[in-house]
């Protein structure tokens, strides 16, 4: 046998290497969850509750139960005994009010969408066929469902809590010690400086990655073994066996080929709790995969905020005290991060800028709505778009040129490593670097004479440049800091790397990607760190059997800490090979270096003798002759705790031109400069960044998770849900600076979620600097046409009126496939006048 | 239960379908090609898109029925052994796709629209891929991506 490595290439890190995972997807060899078939597999299908709050009174499955194909039809009632309740991982003080949360519900339904029945039947169809026949009897009680009128607890979302006020949490920098006191401070600035107040809505989103969920169980082997599509494998097996009371090494969980997830399958499902039972009772495989109706309806939500800020300024533009009060939507029910995901923006809102004192208080509200919890940012786009929308608003208060007010009050480069008026240590950065280089890019000068020109001619379209200069933590997260701040879990990740006999290398990682690229940026990592080819580096994940160590992928965290993780295992290698090395050179351990995949003696130069790491792993599979007392084995394990966040930060600007007769905006030129520290693939970073971009730029115009007045959400569908597609998007301009990160090895600071914390606010200041000459002060995102031109008309008052709840018409009459369907028409597509309901 | 007979892939097949079959369940459920896949109910993703005797059309839109004596071809089908599709390698060049659930589709449309028009501007192939959803990449490597295959002649008759 001989070691059959490739000949290694230059250095991989910051090498744009074209992705490992690519060619199965593009040629359509894929392992998503739906496409799995298992021998007697069966199906389900939900029956869903279309009531926002009702008391279930009865539930008739026998006409279900006679239907063709039908195994059986599971109630609420059938399992309320054994389904447990559903997991939150985060309760965010020690008296936290949250209800049970069951998989199926038994006699109450919360929100619109929650499960009341299951079918379990030979075919999908026949399920679903079934599912129409169950005949659930309610009795609709009063639903909370406008955010301050529930926090006001005018219905109730849970009657027995007796509050709709989940919790509240606070942070004070004074009481922290962190900072000053943020009442004096305002107090003081109200009487010579300056107070700016607002209050903003950060609205419902919903997450919307394109495969929809997919679960099967097979109960048949020795072990339950789920495909699930999800972000977290890992922590799902773990919730598993505690919900439901399995042994944790009788579950299995496998993420095969996930089709992207933004925090939306960071979670544990009543479906997924709901296939493991149906698995089990039946004995046989069981599938579940939701319609994308139902993925809108029931797969949890994002954002959702009122937010009400006060800066203090001082009169010559330095900011001295933020104080911040929001209100957030939890929907009915505390799923795994829910609660927390506000708090993860709770040190974030005083961003980039030096401010003397800070307090943030948050009001965790149930609604009768679907849950929400993490979505891209998690906390931090919510914080990033208020402080952004109020350096803006600041700015124009004081008649100051925006940047350059943001100028006056941000960290400046030699005051790194800065401790920020939360007690956060922002490590590293570089704020000058990265505007500069985005204001050059963008043309800053040269467009803002263009407004000005626009401006005094009175153009019926008139351009608007946008602002946002934010910072994000990342890597979550250092253990000890999430139990301070009461999270169930730690924040360390864990990787193998494996050595086999013929040179190649096997890395096993926690990490779970669902299109992160991290097989090609492990496979960098590790190629330079043990000086082997790329290709010859294979990365396994996403099954806890392959990969029993964990804690997956969200929160930018992948790179930062599961990277390092990869980066420690390999080092690790490197220490165990260096005395079988010595041993074959016939050297001192300590007289070896290992640079380029090659053990040597220092200082021998050129032709001096060297074993490389694939001859090393030979002789150590072969294990013939081995120096005394060493174990025949490379392999090493590692796992990482961070201990420090990481800060990624980055100047967007933004560009619109808004049409001041109908409201139109349209994207004009969009401009970042990251900097995410340093970068192992400049390709995959730029495509982060943009898929990042398009998601906060659809909250800043596009997207809103809309509920009538009986609590049914309207924009239930890819037809009202309204994702960004091609046409309405722009080619992007991206760039980086680099300042490394101190905190991992790599240098890397993260980057899954800058873009679309960074974008939103660019756009929306964009937005309104275009038209806050004829009297606009604030548009409630998104920013539609309807809403911009209502702006502009009702000029000098702030308009605050929602998205309306009533559908408009699906089809344009005039274009081709459109036509109202007639009879022997089979698409069964409501009629086009669009009911609403 | 209606017998169909499709070409597949330049597979024939000849299958029992119920009336109210989908063309892409009946791909992926009776014929196996699971690469094309299912993102919405509405015909709003075109995760779906396959060609229908060289055309693309939304499988989810189509029943297994009205494909009785037609050709299809999928994502599967479209590289010439190991060789990929010219598309294909451009998508794989521009880093045009992250989770890749909607590539199949995304790669099938950017085909037809280089058909249709083999010198598209940075609009036209925008527009071109409207009915097509992909909520990973921004669509901005997409679009580098067609523009690099309408380069290597796709569409023109040198796609392969
Ligand atoms: S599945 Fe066909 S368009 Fe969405
Ligand atoms: S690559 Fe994930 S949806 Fe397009």
């Amino acid at each position: 046998m001989s070691v059959q490595t490739e000949p290694r290439a230059s250095r991989e890190i910051g090498n744009a290497r074209k992705r490992k995972e690519d060619r199965r997807l593009i040629t359509g060899r894929t392992r998503w969850t739906d496409n799995l078939v298992l021998p007697g597999m069966l199906h389900l299908a939900m029956v869903r509750s279309p009531f926002a709050h009702a008391k279930i009174l009865s539930v008739d499955v026998e006409q279900a139960k006679a239907a063709p194909g039908v195994v059986q039809v599971i109630t609420g009632a059938d399992v309320a005994d054994v389904q447990g309740a559903l997991p939150c991982a985060w309760p965010i003080t020690a008296d936290q009010k949250a209800p049970d949360h069951p998989a199926i519900a038994v006699d109450r339904v919360a929100f619109s969408g929650e499960v009341v029945a299951v079918v379990v039947a030979a075919s999908a169809a026949q399920a679903r066929d079934a599912a129409e026949l169950v005949d659930v009897d309610y009795e609709q009680l009063p639903a909370a469902l406008d955010l301050k009128k529930a926090r006001a607890d005018e219905a109730l979302a849970h009657p027995d809590l007796g509050t709709n006020t989940s919790a509240v949490w606070q942070f004070d920098s004074a009481q922290a010690g962190t900072g000053g006191d943020v009442d004096e401070l305002i107090a003081a600035a109200r009487v010579d400086g300056v107070v700016v107040e607002r209050e903003f809505r950060n609205q419902r989103l919903i997450p919307s990655f394109m495969e929809p969920r997919s679960t099967v169980v097979d109960p048949t082997g020795e072990q339950f073994v789920m495909w699930s599509s999800t972000q977290v494998p890992h922590i799902l097996r773990l919730m598993l066996a505690t919900t439901l009371g399995v042994s944790e090494s009788k579950v299995r969980v496998i993420a095969p080929d996930v089709g992207g997830g933004f925090g939306g399958k960071l979670q544990v499902t009543p479906e997924e709790v709901i296939t493991f039972l149906a698995a089990r009772r039946t004995g046989r495989p069981c599938k579940y995969t939701e319609t994308r109706s139902e993925s809108l309806l029931a797969a949890h939500h994002g954002r959702d905020q009122w937010q009400k800020l006060t800066l203090a300024a001082d009169k010559d533009g330095t900011v001295r005290a933020l104080k911040v009060d929001i209100t957030a939507d939890m929907g009915a029910y505390l799923g795994l991060v829910t609660a927390g995901t506000p708090i993860l923006g709770a040190f974030m809102y005083n961003s980039i800028y030096t401010f003397d004192a800070y307090q943030f208080t948050c009001t965790n509200v149930f609604t009768n709505k679907t849950w929400t919890d993490a979505y891209r940012g998690a906390g931090r786009p919510e914080a990033t778009f208020a402080i952004e929308r109020m350096m803006d608003e600041l700015a124009v208060e004081l008649g100051r040129e925006p940047m350059e007010l943001r100028q006056q009050n941000w960290i400046r480069h030699e005051q790194f490593p800065f401790t920020s008026v939360c007690g956060l240590e922002y490590d590293s950065g570089n704020y000058e670097a990265a505007t500069a280089r985005a204001m050059e890019l963008f043309d800053y000068d040269g467009l803002r004479r263009e407004q000005t020109e626009r401006r005094e001619r009175g153009d019926s379209v008139q351009l608007g440049i946008g602002i946002s200069t934010f910072t994000e933590m990342c890597g979550i997260a250092p253990s000890r800091m999430l139990g301070e701040l009461n999270y169930g879990a730690g924040g360390w990740e864990h990787a193998d790397v494996r050595m086999l006999a013929t040179g190649k290398v096997e890395v096993v990682t926690g990490s779970s990607a669902h299109g992160q690229g991290h097989e090609t940026a492990w496979s960098q990592l590790v190629a330079d760190k043990l000086g082997v080819a790329f290709e010859d580096v294979e990365v396994l994940h996403g099954d806890t059997q392959i990969a029993p160590k964990g804690l997956d992928t969200y929160g930018s965290r992948s790179l930062v800490v599961g990277g390092q993780a990869v980066v420690r295992a390999a080092d690790k290698v490197i220490e165990k090979a260096k005395p079988i090395a010595a041993h074959l050179l016939e050297a001192a351990a300590d007289d070896l270096e290992f640079t380029d995949g090659r053990f040597a003696v220092r200082g021998a130069g050129e032709g001096g003798k060297s074993v490389s790491m694939g001859e090393v792993a030979l002789a150590t599979f072969a294990a013939h002759d081995l120096p005394e007392g060493i174990e025949p084995s490379l392999d090493s394990a590692a796992t990482f705790d961070p201990v420090n966040f990481s800060f990624p930060h980055g100047t967007h600007l933004c560009a619109v031109e808004v049409d001041t007769e109908t409201g139109q905006v349209s994207m004009r030129r969009y401009v970042c400069v990251d900097d995410v520290g340093t970068i192992v693939n400049p390709l995959i970073v730029e495509g982060q960044i943009h898929g990042g971009l398009a998601q906060g730029i659809a909250q800043a115009l596009w997207e809103e998770a809309v509920f009538d007045d009986q609590g049914t959400l309207v924009s239930g569908s890819f037809v009202d849900y309204t994702l960004p597609t091609a046409a309405d998007t722009i080619s992007f301009v991206t760039d980086n600076t680099v300042t490394p990160a101190t905190t991992n090895d790599i240098g890397a600071k993260g980057v899954g979620e800058a873009g679309c914390i960074a974008s939103t606010p660019a756009v929306v200041n964009s937005v309104i600097d275009a038209v806050r000459h004829l009297g606009v002060n604030d548009i409630q995102m998104p920013c539609t046409p309807q809403r911009v031109w209502t702006a502009i008309r009702t000029a000098g008052r702030t308009t605050a009126d929602p998205t309306t709840p009533e559908s408009t018409s699906h089809f344009d009459p005039d274009q081709p496939n459109q036509d109202p369907p007639g009879p022997g028409d089979h698409t069964g597509v409501d009629d086009q006048k669009g009911t609403g309901a | 239960m209606t017998r169909i007979n499709v070409k597949v892939d330049g597979v024939d097949h000849t299958d029992e379908v119920e009336p109210r079959m989908l063309l892409v369940h009946y791909l992926r459920e009776q014929v196996g090609r699971t690469g094309t896949v299912v993102g919405c109910d509405t015909s709003n993703c075109g995760a779906c898109t396959v060609h229908l005797d060289g055309r693309s059309v939304k499988s989810c839109n189509v029943l297994a029925v009205q494909a009785d004596g037609h050709e299809v071809t999928t994502i599967e089908g479209i590289a010439d052994g190991d060789r990929l599709h010219a598309m294909q390698q451009a998508f794989h060049d521009c880093h045009a796709l992250q989770c890749g659930y909607c590539t199949p589709g995304m790669i099938m449309q950017s085909i037809d629209l280089l058909n249709d028009n083999p010198n598209p501007s940075e609009d036209e192939i925008r527009h071109g891929l409207e009915g097509n959803l992909c909520r990973c990449t921004g669509y901005h490597n997409i679009v580098k991506a067609v523009q690099q295959a309408a380069g290597a002649g796709v569409g023109g008759g040198g796609g392969r």
